[in-house]
């Protein structure tokens, strides 16, 4: 079986972000970098199918050299091999680009089963997956929180509002896209993360990929206003919980 | 019928379009609506089969030619509109939250930030957030319609729904929800959250991550795809504030966020933000209320 996972590394969500200088993304100087957390169960799903049904695990992604660091915990989760696609303007594309050089990669390798996350933490388009999928001709399925491979096909469940799910099934080769409560990510253990120095991770100039031109791009990037007006507290912690009961009582009946 | 078509024909007028909308479902339940519903027979075309729902879309987009196609950002719209744009090369704005200089305005870091985009294509393909855009008064109207039929096979087999487990907490029942998010660090504090929500004589809820960490169960988790909530008081403790959770707690009547990060989303939404570390805090409050 050959399988492949493509995951994006963003920032922490908890970081301070500022507007880059063309005001046209975010700054990437001073954040902390990880794996998309969508990225991070399609990863796992991907290696418990390569422990189960055996064969090749890639892993790819496309980015400045720092998304190697992501890459390689990737690979101590258990992929074989990883493509990095070196862009160092990647975060200029749009999601047609993006699922493009995917495509481009993946139409001569024969890929069973690829694995993408539901969308991007930063950006959240959630279209690279369905649109790589419909680049190749091949089904796919978005939002999945349950993943069994038998016989040669694939029985996925999608996560729909309000709690239910629907089950739906699919041939191979196809795509799926992941939702948070796939399945419990691995921690790499030391051992792999050894092991993971060693494997194969190939350097590809994006130029060689891409084929198509972006057809939309960030006009301005931008804070909200904070239209919260809710007021802030700060200080010391008894203090706190006493201006919070005043407040409670003043303001609902709650402690009444 | 899925909820949010409303919302889409909102979008509509606030942009002052002319509309058409492609509906699949049934002739009994047909929206308020002014315009043409083309409808395609879910009976046969299916609850979900994208390959079909696409092809019958793109036939009425040949015919109808919109500037625009809009769907609603929910598990059917992301997972059919990015399959029309590629079949289109149209580019696909998603999420919207706003219409503003005529750019779509978008979400971007958990909504931390927003982004205007200029789409270059000749059509658009859009996905509204759910709730963004509504209408300011009753929707009034019938549809003409025009019914449609699938020729088409799909290569993906819907085999059913699985519902949620029902019994254990109804949270939209309490008055009071104190809820517990990624914050809380480990499932032993868990406790500390449910000290609060008694002291208050309400019931603990909690975030996504929480419960799909498995350190609170499935029918306490508050959010698009767990329980929508307007109780009272809610107290989100340790919880940044996703999208995805906001849409299930807003409405509440009174919010209160505990949390170390200043300029966490929930302090969108929240009437009072405190600035602490919940797990010195959230002891010292419920102490304080108990004594009482």
């Amino acid at each position: 079986m050959n399988i492949l996972v493509c995951i994006k590394q963003v920032p922490d969500m908890e970081s301070k972000f500022k507007v880059n200088g063309e005001g046209s993304w975010y700054d990437s100087a001073d954040l902390a970098w990880r794996m998309n957390e969508y990225d991070e169960y399609a990863v796992e799903q991907a290696v418990q199918l390569k422990e189960q049904a055996g064969g090749d695990l890639t892993v790819l992604c496309i980015g400045p050299e720092r998304v190697k660091e992501t890459m390689k915990k990737a690979l101590a989760m258990g992929c074989d091999r990883g493509v990095h696609v070196a862009d160092d303007d990647s975060f200029k594309k749009d999601p047609f680009s993006i699922a493009s050089i995917i495509a481009e990669h993946a139409k001569t390798k024969s890929y069973d089963v690829i694995f993408t996350g539901m969308q991007s933490q930063d950006r959240g388009s959630a279209q690279v997956g369905v649109l790589a999928a419909e680049t190749l001709g091949i089904p796919s399925v978005t939002t999945i929180v349950g993943f069994v491979f038998e016989g040669g096909k694939i029985t996925v469940k999608r996560e729909l509002e309000g709690g239910v799910k629907a089950v739906v099934k699919l041939p191979v080769p196809a795509l799926v896209t992941c939702q948070l409560g796939l399945n419990t990510p691995r921690y790499p253990t030391l051992p792999n993360i050894m092991k993971a120095k060693k494997k194969e991770l190939l350097t590809v100039p994006v130029a060689e990929l891409l084929k198509t031109s972006a057809v939309q791009e960030t006009r301005t990037l931008y804070f909200p206003e904070k239209k919260g007006g809710g007021l802030i507290l700060e200080g010391e912690i008894g203090e706190l919980a006493d201006k919070l009961i005043k407040i409670l009582k003043d303001k609902t009946a709650v402690l009444a | 019928m899925q909820g949010g078509v409303y919302d889409l024909i909102a979008f509509a007028k606030k942009v002052g379009a002319e509309s058409a909308m492609f509906l699949v479902g049934s002739d009994s339940e047909l929206p308020k609506y002014e315009g043409t519903v083309y409808l395609a027979d879910v009976a046969t075309c299916g609850e979900y089969n994208p390959d079909v729902h696409k092809q019958l879309l793109l036939e009425i987009i040949g015919k109808v030619k919109p500037d625009m196609v809009i769907f609603c950002h929910s598990s059917y719209g992301w997972d059919l509109a990015p399959r029309v744009a590629s079949a289109l090369k149209a580019g696909q704005v998603s999420e919207v939250v706003d219409f503003v200089d005529g750019l779509p305005v978008v979400p971007v870091c958990n909504s931390k930030l927003r982004r205007k985009v200029a789409v270059n294509t000749a059509m658009t393909v859009l996905t509204l957030q759910a709730g963004a855009f509504s209408l300011a008064d009753d929707p009034t109207g019938t549809p003409t319609l025009e019914k449609i039929s699938a020729g088409a096979t799909g290569r993906i087999e819907f085999a059913g729904y699985e519902y949620a487990e029902k019994g254990g907490v109804d949270l939209t029942k309490a008055a009071v929800i104190v809820s517990a998010g990624r914050g809380i660090g480990k499932p032993e504090n868990i406790a500390i959250v449910a000290g609060l929500a008694k002291a208050l004589r309400g019931e603990y809820g909690a975030s996504r991550p929480v419960v799909d960490a498995e350190w609170a169960e499935h029918n306490r988790q508050v959010g698009t795809t767990g329980q929508t909530v307007s109780p009272k008081l809610y107290v989100a403790c340790g919880i940044s504030g996703a999208i995805q959770h906001l849409a299930g707690m807003k409405k509440s009547e009174f919010i209160v966020a505990i949390n170390t990060d200043k300029d966490a989303p929930i302090g969108e939404v929240a009437d009072v933000l405190v600035v602490a570390d919940l797990k010195q805090f959230i002891p010292v409050l419920t102490e304080k209320i108990e004594a009482m």
